[in-house]
């Protein structure tokens, strides 16, 4: 499988993509503008609540090609953060007390400055988060390391796993996923991650493998511990359950397999205005692998960077500005306010 | 769509009080607390529901529990047992009553 980009795929421009999500290609125009709910419930324009979160994508070089990819990430894509866009990176954080810096891709550990990156940010202080896919640690042998360099960093790791089976996993992620990613968790909880005691996080993400929405957290949460100890041995903290977003990769898939009007439907109808309250873009910044600025990862791939009004690139970061903007909002977003929630964290209510 | 079964016609099920709004509204609401977490888990009750739509052969209810099957976290292993245990009851309803034709048989022959 191939990105969408190197399939010159229409859908890997982010015009068509929002020129599909506004209705204007044969599908809905019929949904109600995202903005429109928010004024019904008083949120609208959407302020930030504070950052607390820097997101970055060091990225979209990947060793998989998932099928519902937001990012349309795969060893094809080079497009990779700099040393220098990391060092502006630094010296915006060093500026400001922003405790969490959540790394990103594609897979972020492909950066050839990942390494020397995690120390800097250590350094600093920061809390860091690692969105691992976890066959990346069995991709090659200078990759072995990652979990005790992780540990060393006391990096929080959130790993991808569809499913607790073979089938639903392999399904999204490629054949053979699932084997390599049971065997990395293995890895992960050798070098003391998901045990008692430690303080090495090690959480897991749970994407629908399909057009539907995730179940509850807690109750899947159960399953996922019940049955990834009782077959495999694997220890983890907690499950969080992400919806996907009708962007990209994943949208590719809707329109291909005719459920793209159902399923944006679902998540219109699913709309809940306390999980609005909640989601990620009111406490986090996106950051590109180029330096540029967006309220979240998913803005980042429609290319919907922060209003104009506020700086928009990481070399002339400004915190009070960004704590000062209105975010901006499409209909993709309806896929963070559906049914309990979604963001990076998770379920929001 | 020119046949019996619309898959448009499971989003107007609602619409079913135009007629008899009374009755419906009891139906609903009863149907809602049917479906609500009790002494079995809502999983449970959707896995009940898609076998029982099986044995009944109902479309609607094929495509509404599969759909909330998986976003009650079921997998497809548990989701085809339930359909092979309506199977089972379906198959073994049809099999018990040879019981009856061999009573009969029976009676009727030496």
């Amino acid at each position: 499988m191939k990105s969408l980009k190197a399939q010159h795929s229409e859908l890997s421009y982010s015009e068509n993509q929002l020129r599909l999500l506004n209705g204007v290609e044969g599908h809905t125009g019929k949904f109600t503008p995202f903005s429109e709910r928010l004024k019904e419930t008083g949120l609208f324009p959407l302020r930030p609540s504070g950052i607390q979160i820097f997101q970055m994508n060091l990225g979209k070089m990947c060793n998989q090609v998932c099928k519902h990819c937001h990012v349309d990430a795969g060893p094809d894509r080079k497009e990779i953060m700099t040393q220098e866009t990391m060092l502006q990176c630094l010296e915006a954080l060093d500026g400001t007390d922003v405790p969490i810096v959540d790394l990103t891709g594609g897979a972020p550990e492909l950066n050839p400055n990942f390494r020397w990156f995690v120390e800097s940010l250590s350094d600093l202080g920061k809390h860091i988060i690692d969105r691992c896919n976890l066959t990346i640690i069995l991709a090659n042998k200078k990759y072995h390391g990652l979990p005790d360099f992780f540990a060393m960093h006391k990096i929080e790791v959130v790993a991808s796993l569809p499913y607790y089976s073979k089938r639903r996993t392999d399904g999204q992620r490629g054949n053979g996923v699932f084997e390599k990613s049971i065997q990395a968790l293995k890895m992960l909880n050798e070098a003391g991650y998901g045990k008692e005691g430690t303080g090495l996080k090690l959480n897991l993400v749970f994407n629908p493998s399909g057009a539907f929405l995730p179940p509850d957290q807690k109750e899947l949460e159960k399953d996922f511990k019940k049955e990834l100890k009782l077959h495999f041995g694997i220890e983890f903290n907690n499950l969080l359950v992400i919806t996907n977003l009708p962007i990209s990769r994943f949208l590719d898939y809707l329109i291909a397999s005719e459920n793209y009007d159902e399923y944006m439907e679902k998540l219109v109808n699913a709309y809940n205005p306390a999980a609005a309250m909640n989601v990620m873009c009111r406490d986090t910044i996106s950051i590109g692998w180029d330096g540029f600025l967006y309220d979240c990862d998913f803005n980042q791939m429609l290319d919907l960077k922060v209003e104009n009004q506020v700086p928009q690139h990481i070399q002339d970061f400004d915190l009070a500005a960004l704590n000062n903007r209105n975010i901006i909002l499409n209909q993709h977003c309806y896929g963070c306010t559906a049914g309990s929630g979604s963001s990076c964290g998770g379920a929001t209510t | 769509m020119n046949t019996y079964y619309d898959p448009a016609d499971l989003k107007k099920f609602g619409d079913i009080g135009e007629f008899e709004p009374k009755l419906a509204k009891k139906f609903f609401d009863w149907y809602g607390d049917v479906f609500a977490e009790g002494a079995l888990t809502a999983r449970e009750k959707s896995l009940i529901a898609l076998a029982v739509s099986h044995a009944i052969q109902c479309p609607y209810c094929i495509d509404a529990y599969s759909v909330d099957s998986l976003e009650k976290g079921c997998d497809e292993a548990q989701m085809m047992e339930a359909v092979h245990v309506a199977a089972a009851i379906r198959g073994g309803a049809s099999l018990v009553h040879g019981v009856q034709m061999m009573n009969k048989v029976k009676k009727l022959t030496m």
